[in-house]
């Protein structure tokens, strides 16, 4: 993948199809890249695992792990599966703009 | 997005009962569902001990017969075996291993297979095993889904892959 024109934004991604700067997204952008991965509607929980992700990006360079996130974000696992189905620790991270996730927890 | 064609379902055996006998079966099941891939846990032999509430907890790192094992890390001295076999070495190794594993965000046994099976993944236990060590439903954790005979088992891992750790 290349740039892309989102909402007649330029937003650059990856040969994963994450995006490359986590600073020009935005919940219209999430929105569409929700819908990519099977996710017809962002709710106010999708949209407190997407905040809690950027955060954690915005402080480590990383996403955090599932562990942390479901601990510290207080959205339990089982729901975040069934936010993100088919792969939540990715998906959820493309969703937010954020790079890759690294961590194997 | 490389790969010709994506792994859809993985059931791991875990035979053994040593913390690092335990934890990378645990470890790849929960990132196979991580990545949208079914998983199934088959429990056998003392790999049944990381399900049995009283126990799961009290798993310990073997330092005996492991000639890589190193002190006081993984960079360190080897460890002989006959060293190993002192009182303490074993909850001593167990003890890093925890403290690294902690800072990694890897989770307890209890809670890294309650965390498996809030995800998505199956837990069973070996039936032979159930049988030769005389356990009944009440040693299990809550989340340990069914007790299965090998022939059950090849069943639901049709179509997969087997992993035997």
């Amino acid at each position: 993948m290349a740039i892309r024109t989102i909402n007649n934004k330029s937003v650059d991604f990856d040969a994963e199809g994450f995006m490359t700067n986590h600073k020009d997204w935005d919940f219209e952008i999430a929105k569409i890249l929700a819908a990519e991965e099977g996710i017809p509607a962002l709710t106010d929980r999708h949209a407190i695992v997407l905040n809690f992700m950027r955060k954690e990006f915005e402080a480590k360079g990383d996403g955090p792990s599932m562990r942390k996130l479901t601990k510290e974000s207080g959205v339990p696992t089982k729901e975040l599966y069934e936010l993100f189905p088919g792969g939540p620790a990715k998906k959820s991270a493309r969703i937010a703009g954020i790079k890759k996730p690294h961590g194997c927890i | 997005m490389s790969s010709p064609e994506k792994i859809k379902k993985v059931s791991i055996i875990v035979s053994r009962g040593s913390l690092e006998g335990v934890y990378p079966g645990l470890i790849m099941a929960n990132g196979a569902r991580m990545e949208g891939i079914e998983a199934n846990l088959f429990f056998t032999f003392f790999g049944l001990y990381a399900v049995l509430h009283k126990y799961q907890d009290t798993l310990k790192v073997a330092t005996v017969g492991n000639p890589a094992m190193r002190i006081p890390d993984a960079k360190g001295f080897p460890l002989p075996t006959f060293l190993g076999a002192l009182p303490g070495m074993s909850a001593f190794a167990t003890k890093m291993m925890q403290k690294e594993m902690g800072k990694l965000d890897i989770p307890p046994v209890s809670e890294f297979t309650q965390m498996i099976s809030d995800a998505g993944g199956k837990i069973y236990a070996c039936k032979a095993t159930v049988d030769m060590f005389h356990l009944t439903k009440d040693d299990f954790v809550p989340h340990m889904d069914k007790v299965l005979t090998v022939g059950d088992f090849y069943e639901l891992a049709a179509g997969g892959q087997i992993i035997f750790t």
